[in-house]
């Protein structure tokens, strides 16, 4: 994504950037259920996916408009859901499915707080670590989040790509704090965007595996109704599809779902740095917090404090070895959340001990203010 | 001779079904069906849930989608949807489809979306080892009714007809020839169709419920399934535990995913018009 895209500015929430975002990626299949602070991201595609010959459809449940994105998805259409937290713990079974039939496919969750009904209406970033391990069984997760309306319009483009790219699905990871507000993008002019399809088999049907690994060790899936008939299931399976016992298969077919996300964090992982030369205090933060978290820094510069700022936007998988490398050049980290700490465990994790942690954390539905970070920040130098 | 290694994915044989199983029955009678309508077996979709039934997807060599437990009729109705030109079959069984499956079966009857349902009801949960099923009979035995279930069952049939589908049959593995049709029938119907299938399952109902051998199994829907126009002239004392066969209910209504293209087709006219 270009820092500063030119094309047409306009006014535009969060959410609305989001659905916007999805029809510029090629996304063609919405299926959701109500649940705030999602619910403007149907609302646009409900009036826009018809005008382009796209389809929307609000399911009975959470559940059913997990399935039916999966099903969209192999009938060859780019699929989308969008959520909150109680329609997230709804999703994780049907998500992981798409997981193991390696179906691509983009899951918003526009994060409010927990647990149960929580704070519909409120902030927060309580779902970090549900994204990572909240569908059973072991496999690799890419979750992105955003910043700014503009982010969210670029990040659900992103998804999609990364979704098609790695067959896999995507979660968003959004908060009511950017989801909810209005701001000024730049909508990029027609044809500037990078969209990534669905690669489509080369073989004849006669020798087409579904889940045989191509050069990247991704496989290729068939879209329905064009000639490959082939099985898809959850259940363990090897490269034709069918359901496998052979423990040596089900020990292939599980590292797989793993391995295809670990192999290409490079391409995966993205963030963004500020202050961060010559910093003895790193800040990592993420999501609506990241916009306090930049005056914070800023502000710490101004009086002569050497705090920086580590903004990853890829979530999942998480950048460990750039905070390993960071960990070895800063006396601390300073984590800000919207819980209780789901990241900074992870810092910590990825820090090895190099570096201290300190985290501001806030759960009573409030933003965390700049002042509380620099606060934080002048405790620790 | 009927070649039915046209449509079976014959490596994947032999079947994972117990013997005196019924499901395979209901397969044959599928792949007729298909055959004789002359549907394509490249756009033609199963999508099952999970359950003895569901593990029919694995041995038909059509698009062939294996879900999770209840959802199958949420995935067909993606499918469905996205490419209405498919021809959408969903496999599933009496737990699976109105159990834990019985909000997507009673809204997609309600939306009238183009899917046919194969509904296997053996009266039990057979692959997890015979739990009860929400249309076990009250008083028959199952794992997890040692003392007799105490719960009514489930009319799923008219539940389907109540929720909105436009058609509704009952057949059985014993009645095969009526089986045929009622699925033929099925498939042609544009809107939801649902075909409720008594099939035995000797291994985890039959030997609980004194029905030890498939053969008992079989007598059993031989002398209780009867059609629905010969029940009704019946008496109440002869109708007693008799269970109607046959096309249920069958009407005509708006169908989903061709009103949504009159949507599309509305729109595009409106922004015509406009320009």
């Amino acid at each position: 994504m270009s820092k500063s895209p030119t094309g047409k500015i306009v006014m535009m929430q969060g959410n609305d950037a989001c659905a916007e975002g999805a029809i510029w990626a090629g996304c063609r299949f919405f299926a959701g259920y109500p649940i705030t602070p999602s619910s403007e991201i149907a609302e646009y595609l409900v009036r826009k996916l018809p005008r382009i010959g796209g389809k929307f459809i609000q399911m009975e449940d959470e559940i059913a408009a997990m399935g039916a994105i999966i099903g969209a998805s192999l009938a060859g259409v780019k699929a989308l859901t969008a959520t909150s937290g109680p329609g997230f713990s709804l999703k994780q079974e049907n998500l992981g499915h798409a997981v193991m039939a390696e179906v691509p496919c983009v899951v918003v969750d526009v994060q409010r707080g927990g647990p149960s009904t929580g704070t519909p209406t409120l902030p927060a970033q309580m779902d970090m670590q549900q994204a990572r391990w909240g569908s059973h069984g072991d496999h690799g997760v890419i979750a992105l989040s955003a910043a700014s309306a503009q982010e969210m319009f670029e990040q659900t483009i992103r998804a999609f790509n990364l979704a098609e790219t790695y067959m896999t699905p995507v979660i968003l990871l959004f908060d009511e704090i950017v989801g909810h507000m209005t701001e000024r993008m730049v909508l990029p002019e027609e044809g500037s965007v990078e969209i990534v399809n669905r690669r489509q088999p080369e073989k004849s049907p006669d020798k087409y595996l579904p889940y045989e690994k191509t050069e990247n060790g991704i496989p290729i899936l068939a879209n329905f109704g064009t000639g490959y008939r082939y099985n898809v299931t959850g259940l363990c399976h090897d490269d034709s599809g069918f359901p496998t016992n052979d423990s040596k298969k089900i020990e292939a077919n599980i590292l797989h779902l793993t391995e295809k996300i670990e192999r290409h964090r490079k391409d995966i992982i993205r963030w963004r740095e500020l202050y961060l030369d010559g910093a003895e205090v790193a800040v990592f933060a993420y999501g609506g917090v990241a916009r306090s978290a930049r005056r914070a820094v800023k502000e710490c510069r101004e009086a002569g404090i050497k705090a920086g700022l580590f903004e990853p936007t890829t979530i999942w998988p998480f950048p460990s070895e750039e905070i390993l490398d960071i960990a070895g050049r800063v006396k601390a980290f300073v984590v800000p959340e919207l819980n209780l700490g789901q990241m900074a465990r992870e810092v910590e994790l990825a820090a090895k001990c190099r570096a201290e942690i300190h985290k501001v954390n806030r759960v009573d539905g409030d933003p965390i203010t700049p002042q509380q970070i620099v606060d934080k920040i002048r405790e620790v130098v | 001779m009927f070649n039915y290694l046209e449509y079976v994915r014959e490596k994947n044989l032999p079947h994972i079904w117990c013997s005196g199983c019924g499901d395979g029955i209901v397969l044959k009678a599928l792949i007729r069906a298909i055959k004789k309508l002359g549907i394509s077996k490249d756009e033609a979709v199963m999508v099952s849930g999970i359950g003895c039934a569901s593990r029919t997807a694995g041995y038909i060599d059509i698009n062939t989608l294996h879900t999770t437990h209840g959802r199958a009729i949420a995935f067909a109705t993606g499918v469905k949807l996205a490419k209405p030109n498919l021809h959408v079959i969903v496999v599933t069984g009496d737990g699976d489809a109105t159990a834990i499956g019985g909000n997507h079966y009673i809204h997609a009857a309600r939306r009238n979306i183009d899917l046919t349902v194969l509904l296997y009801n053996n009266f039990i949960y057979g692959m997890t080892g015979g739990q009860v099923s929400p249309t076990t009979p009250r008083g028959k035995m199952a794992s997890t009714a040692p003392f007799g279930n105490l719960e009514p069952s489930f009319n799923i049939a008219g539940l389907a007809q109540a929720a909105g589908a436009s058609f509704v049959a009952l057949g059985d593995v014993y009645h095969v020839q009526q089986l045929d049709k009622l699925i033929a029938a099925a498939l042609q119907k544009k809107g939801f169709s649902v075909v409720e299938i008594l099939t035995p399952c000797p291994t985890a109902y039959g030997r609980r419920n004194k029905q030890a051998t498939p053969v008992d199994m079989m007598n059993w829907l031989k002398d209780n399934v009867i059609l629905k126009d010969k029940l009704d002239k019946m008496t109440e004392d002869e109708k007693a535990d008799k269970i109607a066969s046959g096309v249920l209910w069958d009407v005509e209504k708006p169908e989903f995913t061709a009103e949504y293209d009159k949507l599309i087709a509305r729109l595009k006219a409106e922004k015509q018009a406009k320009e």
